[in-house]
């Protein structure tokens, strides 16, 4: 299996706080790969190093083969790596059509003179982008809200828009940070199906999520990380048993 | 909030509601062309191209500010490099006014990319005292240079030609200025359907996000900026003609400030907001001229309350939408989900907030 995005003895300091500590990651094509650990364990640091808004203090990251460390957040966005926030970051004044198609703000090609005098070319294009957002929206079972404010939108379908705007990119990897986080049961089943059939179109998909079950239900291979350093991966049902995540994590946060 | 629409309280919301916006902006658009048709006072033809000149400029300054969300309070530098460029050229070169415009421009951009470049990468509050200090730099450089007439300005600007056409009166340069506003309304509202537009809103809601787009912030705020200042030189290249001359008095702050005043009382981001914004506060003080020293304070007053009572202007920005009539009708249902504003009331179709 080739790793697809793969980090090489990653660490990240802030002040005397070491976030990540000798991380190397590969996630390989087509994996639905999920990194768990306690809060604070780095797991939302290590998506900043990879998506360009930490610039890892030493060891690499490489996409496809080529290394990415350090390269700008957009311009990392721009290869096919696209992620959703933790604490989600929707734009609240646009409608949540606008939103989906700021997403494919790299597939709207037209130059600055067909956009002024609305050339058929630019129209199609638009037409186009309108097309593939709006299907992203019936993807996540947003399509009437298409109209909407997105600061309007409830909880749950804020989470739900940030995956379309993700998804009209076209994106080779997808991270997703604590998809399933404060949302209802109901809601959290229908992501859950969302992330598989977004896995299932062949798109490789790395989450992080607290939620174990679900975890466990859908993930192809899972990290744990605590305090900075991995103490665990493999498949989900062999780390599940791991006597070391059980100390570190589910022990944790049993307590 | 109304519960039902009251316009169309029969039909279903967005098709009508269109239909009607649509005729309100023929409407007032052929009202504005008749205005110097109802009055040949000179005054109120004066004031009436000035509210139409400070639209101009309020709509390049809402492409920074309202799209882009940078707080910009040096923008009449860019409306004092288009007026001067052409007062030169065209009393000491001989330039037709037409033909001066280009060079203001190149002039503004030029000094938008070299003023943008190193500063649009910091916080707001930063840039608008860059900002502000670059309009302070242009306006001395206007009072003390040779070239410029130093603090009495340079008169006997010669009238803008259309061939043969010479335009001279307040009513040739109310319909000139007309022009431009329609244009610079209509050059907004399609870059504001692009993917131009909506970056810039993306920067001005969430510009960590906005990278997450794709989107290169750094190269599309200096856009927004080069964007406005295009716009502002070019209205200041019509102004020198219209008024025949200009010192540096129109281009300080003050300027700055009610351009800025505009947009914001009009509604950050909404062309017809800024274009009302700019309107009032041309003509707001003109109507208060009876309380003579008090005008300001009068007006003052009002925009508090103003600010207050409706916080994101008159008319506030609505939810963008070009859409195409097969989407609309597919995604739209029955019973109309889509929250509709005009003039900030909201419509909205029955069966709302299911
Ligand atoms: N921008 C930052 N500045 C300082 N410390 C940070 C920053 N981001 C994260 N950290 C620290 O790094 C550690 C890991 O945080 P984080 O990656 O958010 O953990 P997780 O997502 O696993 O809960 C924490 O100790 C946190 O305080
Ligand atoms: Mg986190």
């Amino acid at each position: 299996m080739t790793a697809v995005l793969e980090t090489d003895h990653l660490s990240l300091q802030f002040g005397g706080v070491n976030a990540l500590s000798d991380v190397s990651m590969q996630i390989g094509e087509g994996s639905l790969y999920a990194i768990i650990g306690p809060n604070g364990a780095g797991k939302t640091s290590f998506f900043n190093c990879l998506t360009g808004y930490y610039r890892p203090t030493s060891g690499a990251v490489r996409f496809q083969g080529s290394e990415v460390t350090g390269l700008d957040a957009a311009k990392v966005a721009g290869l096919g790596v696209r992620r959703t926030f933790q604490n989600i970051r929707v734009f609240p004044k646009m409608s949540v059509l606008e939103n989906v198609l700021a997403g494919g703000h790299l597939r709207a090609t037209s130059n600055l003179l067909s956009i002024v005098v609305a050339s058929p070319g630019f129209r199609r294009t638009e037409r186009q982008l309108h097309e593939e957002a709006m299907s992203s929206l019936e993807f996540v079972g947003l399509a009437d809200q298409w109209n909407n404010l997105a600061g309007d939108l409830p909880y749950g379908m804020r989470k739900r828009m940030e995956l379309a705007r993700v998804l009209i990119a076209d994106p080779v990897v997808v991270l997703l940070d604590e998809p399933a986080a404060g949302v209802s049961s109901v809601e959290r089943e229908e992501l859950s199906r969302v992330i598989q059939r977004i896995h299932d179109r062949g798109t490789c998909v790395v989450m992080i999520e607290h939620d174990v079950d679900l975890v466990m239900e859908i993930a192809t291979q899972v990290t744990v990380l605590d305090n900075g350093r991995i103490i665990a991966s493999g498949l989900p049902q062999d780390v599940r048993t791991n006597p070391d995540v059980i100390r570190a994590y589910m022990g944790r946060d049993r307590k | 909030m109304p519960t039902e629409n009251l316009l169309h309280p029969r039909r279903t919301t967005l098709d009508g509601f269109r239909v009607m916006r649509s005729g309100l902006v023929v409407a007032l658009v052929v009202a504005a062309a008749l205005v110097p048709q109802m009055t040949h006072n000179q005054y109120y033809l004066g004031v009436a191209f000035q509210a139409e000149m400070l639209m101009c400029l309020a709509l390049g300054l809402n492409i920074v500010v309202g799209y882009a969300g940078m707080l910009d309070l040096g923008f009449a530098a860019f409306f004092a490099i288009g007026a001067y460029t052409t007062g030169i050229l065209s009393t000491k070169d001989h330039w037709s006014i037409l033909a001066s415009i280009a060079p203001g421009v190149v002039i503004a951009v030029v000094s938008a990319l070299i003023i943008g470049f190193p500063t649009l990468r910091l916080r707001s509050d930063y840039l608008a005292v860059v900002t502000l200090g670059f309009g302070e730099i242009i306006q001395t450089i206007a009072i003390n240079l040779n070239q410029t007439g130093g603090p009495t300005g340079i008169y006997a600007i010669p009238a803008l030609t259309f061939g043969s056409v010479v335009v001279e009166s307040n009513t040739g340069y109310y319909y000139v200025f007309f022009v431009l506003v329609l244009v610079f309304a209509i050059f907004s509202t399609r870059l504001r359907g692009s993917r131009l537009g909506r970056a810039w809103l993306c920067i001005r809601e969430d510009e960590d996000a906005a990278k997450a787009m794709g989107i290169n912030t750094n190269h599309y705020k200096l856009y927004a900026y080069v964007f406005g200042a295009v716009l502002g030189s070019i209205t200041g290249s019509l102004y020198a003609p219209a008024l025949t001359a200009i010192s540096p008095a129109s281009f300080g702050f003050s300027e700055s400030l009610l351009i800025v005043m505009a947009v914001a009382i009009g509604g950050l981001g909404s062309i017809w907001g800024v274009m009302f914004g700019a309107a009032v506060v041309e003509i707001f003080p003109e109507v208060f001229r009876s309380f003579a020293q008090a005008r300001l304070l009068v007006f003052g007053v009002a925009l508090v309350i103003l600010m207050v009572l409706r916080p994101r202007g008159l008319f506030p920005e609505r939810a963008f939408q070009v859409v195409g009539a097969r989407i609309r009708r597919r995604f739209d249902r029955p019973q109309g989900s889509a929250t509709l504003q005009l003039a900030g009331d909201v419509l909205v179709g029955p069966g709302d907030k299911t």
